[in-house]
């Protein structure tokens, strides 16, 4: 960390330093761009790997926070860039940098109407056109009025706006097009079975070859992020099931670590037990569906119903201790909500004995099938250096030989103690991204096998304040949810509800690399490289 | 399921009751009666879901709960091809054109299901600025199904409902819940599109 701080100051003496949970560097926007190109390119830094923008409104001045991990040294950092001008906030911007940076600062743009120089797509991500404000400002008005529901069809344009500065250093704005004017465009979506969700793709298509796909999100935005402004701090818990609702128990701990580290809470042996082995059935559960999804998208429909089987077994031994089959909230401050089901043991351990046959099964009706091996093998190739570039964490990354398990590289709760192998595959294909979730469910169920005999006894739920208020500060968790690496970035003023709780989830580079991967590929691969990705579209829309 | 066991829904019950009061022709009545049989159980579903509700929607799919059993497994891609929506999950305001638009792509008769605490009434959204505080502001609704999401036997049981709403309707001389239809049509109109 001192290190890291020492190369910093020596090549840019005006940054200053502060130290929360990791190193947050303030450096004036006008170095922003040459203290990112050194961090991404000196070797003894090597940042390569941008997590997440945080923007950020704190009324007398709005900025970004830039959370950077470097992949091949494993360490953090954290990079603050404001600015004074509330009316016309500029910032530079770094996506020549980081390929994902260009989405992150359309989110950015969207919520808080800061312009980014230099990116050359600055649109409106989730919000339309004609929305009225920027959502996220602490000023923004929630006038229904401003902004009604319409029936009438969406404006759409077929033009985007950059910004640049010119030679006297003036920023200027230029039209851009999205689409060439002969391009021919086929939609696909919001409204259509193999997009998994609400997610909406402009493909440009020369014959049956992409040229190009505008991924059109926001079919599904509820602003998450804005109300949990409004809720106190156990109050916003229950968004994180409803996220990517798959992961709500690995989602769920995330936040519950990040309240807990900043409200100096500690957690008994037991909860740290039981919510690892809750987010290990997760898991499991969440590949099964994916299996049979994804199969089902390439018309193997039967493996729906092997995958669910399991799926289903895994939603009973919930609902015995959780007392629901998708939504949990079981996770709390502190704790867990209720203690585990007296047959919880025998449950698992049932579910553990059928585990192994269940993927033999899976192996022999699909894996080694030869339309499947066609249809998969060396389709939708990313090699490495994109898959960090673009952010694309979880299986998807590991498919590419990108080792990124949050679980490996920074465990958190107890998984340093366990033993299980890291999935890593070097094809790169959508093979590789089935094949990775397939041996992910056979550590998994290592992982439970070594807690299931030794829960240990102890009490459930720590004593936690009825109202609960977080000292002034700010903290970044990152946990390993069933999708990638998801992170929580919380800033308190000490009061009971967040000033700003930002959800970093995987999918949304999940679904921004889906243009890149594509281009030059058959419009029926698209099917195939889409499911193999596996993203959810609550999850990046939030 | 034994009819006493139904009684808990008085707008159908009320129906039923006008229908009787009435007096059904012996012919008509009688082809109504055979219309109604068919539709109400050979119901197909539109492939819609934004959210959690649809996981669970691919449950009721699937070989556990099986919704094949009452003639609903037919779950159709294309809204030409489909009997009623399951708006299962969140409707935002972006989505709001789009759900309107698949409404009125579907064949006559159609119906609607608003699913889950989101579609009814905006559920645990209710503060936010981007969120249809209730799928029955852009369309209307003729089952309402809480919970969040709610379970397959809940959802099986929603559309228990509704093949019951369709048992009651009348096909010659009228259709009872048209006129409603047309009512709100009316007064939700869409303007012309403008490019």
């Amino acid at each position: 960390m001192a290190q890291i701080q020492d190369t910093i100051a020596k090549l840019f003496p005006e940054a200053t330093f502060e130290q929360d949970d990791t190193l947050l560097v303030n450096i004036p926007d006008a170095k922003w761009h040459q203290l990112a190109t050194q961090l991404k390119e000196n070797s003894e830094l090597a940042f390569d790997f941008l997590v997440t923008i945080v923007g950020m409104d704190w009324k007398d001045k709005m900025g970004c926070i830039y959370y950077l991990t470097s992949t091949t040294h494993n360490h953090h950092v954290s990079v603050k860039v404001t600015t004074d001008n509330r009316e016309e906030p500029v910032l530079h911007s770094v996506s020549d940098l980081w390929a994902i940076a260009g989405m992150f600062e359309r989110e950015v743009y969207d919520f808080f109407g800061i312009v980014f120089v230099g990116n050359n797509d600055l649109r409106r991500l989730f919000l339309s056109v004609d929305w009225n404000g920027f959502p996220l400002r602490k000023d923004y008005d929630e006038n229904p009025a401003l902004n009604p529901v319409s029936t009438d069809n969406e404006r759409q344009t077929d033009f985007s706006t950059a910004y640049y500065e010119n030679a006297e250093g003036k920023v200027e704005r230029r039209v851009v097009r999205v689409f060439e004017p002969d391009d021919f465009v086929v939609n696909i979506g919001p409204q259509h079975p193999a997009t998994h969700g609400v997610l909406r793709f402009r493909t440009a298509v020369d014959g049956e070859t992409i040229k190009k796909i505008d991924v059109y999100m926001g079919y599904i935005h509820r602003g998450i992020e804005k109300i949990c402004e409004k809720l106190t701090y156990p109050q916003t818990l229950h968004f994180m099931d409803r996220l990517d609702y798959f992961s709500a128990h690995p989602y769920h701990h995330c936040l519950c670590m990040t309240i807990e580290q900043a409200a100096g809470i500690e957690v008994s042996r037991r909860v740290q037990v039981i919510r690892v082995l809750m987010d290990e059935l997760s898991r499991i559960a969440s590949h099964c569906l994916f299996i049979g999804t994804y199969c089902m998208d390439l018309g193997a429909t039967t493996m729906l119903f092997y995958t669910l089987r399991v799926r289903e077994q895994i939603l009973d031994i919930m609902e015995k201790t959780c007392g629901a089959r998708m939504t949990f909230n079981y996770e709390c401050i502190g704790g867990v909500m209720q203690d585990l089901a007296p047959d919880f043991v025998d449950d698992v351990k049932a579910l553990l004995a059928v585990i192994p046959k269940n993927i033999k099964e899976y192996n022999k009706i699909f894996t080694g099938n030869v339309i499947a091996k066609n249809r998969l093998e060396g389709v939708g190739y990313l090699s490495k250096e994109d898959a960090i570039s673009w952010s694309v964490s979880g299986p998807s990354g590991r498919g590419s030989g990108w080792a990124c398990d949050v679980r490996k590289t920074n465990p958190y709760s107890i998984y340093s103690e366990l033993e299980f192998d890291e999935v890593v595959r070097h094809e790169g294909d959508s093979m590789a991204r089935f094949k990775v979730r397939m041996d992910e469910i056979v550590q998994s169920a290592r992982i439970i096998e070594q807690l299931i005999d030794n829960i240990p006894e102890g009490e459930i739920c720590a004593k936690v304040p009825k109202v609960l208020k977080l000292p002034v500060g700010r903290w970044f968790r990152t946990v390993e949810g069933c999708r990638g690496t998801f992170g929580v970035y919380l800033e308190s003023d000490g009061a009971t509800s967040p000033y700003r709780l930002k959800i970093a989830p995987p999918c949304l580079p999940l679904a921004s690399v889906v243009d890149h991967i594509t281009r030059g590929s058959k419009i029926a691969d698209l099917i195939t490289i889409g499911g193999s990705l596996d993203y959810i579209v609550p999850d990046m829309d939030r | 399921m034994p009819y006493e066991a139904w009684k808990d829904n008085e707008y159908i019950e009320s129906l039923v009751k006008e229908l009787q009061d009435n007096g059904a022709n012996v012919i008509v009545g009688s082809f109504d009666k055979l219309i109604n049989w068919g539709r109400s159980n050979s119901l197909w579903p539109l492939t819609f879901a934004t959210s959690c509700c649809g996981i669970e929607f691919v449950s009721l799919g699937a070989a556990r709960f099986d919704m094949a059993r009452f003639g609903w497994e037919v779950a159709r891609s294309s809204p030409r091809q489909a009997d009623f929506i399951m708006v299962a999950g969140t409707i935002v305001n972006r989505m709001a054109p789009v759900v309107r638009r698949l409404y009125d792509q579907l064949a006559e008769p159609k119906y609607v299901i608003a699913c889950g605490a989101c579609a009814v009434s905006g559920g645990p959204f209710k503060k936010s600025y981007h969120v249809v505080m209730g799928v029955d502001q852009i369309i209307p609704v003729d089952v309402y199904l809480p919970g969040c999401p709610p379970r397959p036997e809940a959802m099986i049981y929603a559309i228990m409902q509704l093949s019951r709403k369709i048992k009651v309707e009348r096909f010659f001389g009228g259709v009872n819940r048209k006129e409603k239809q047309e009512e709100f049509l009316k007064n939700h109109p869409i303007d012309e599109v403008v490019d």
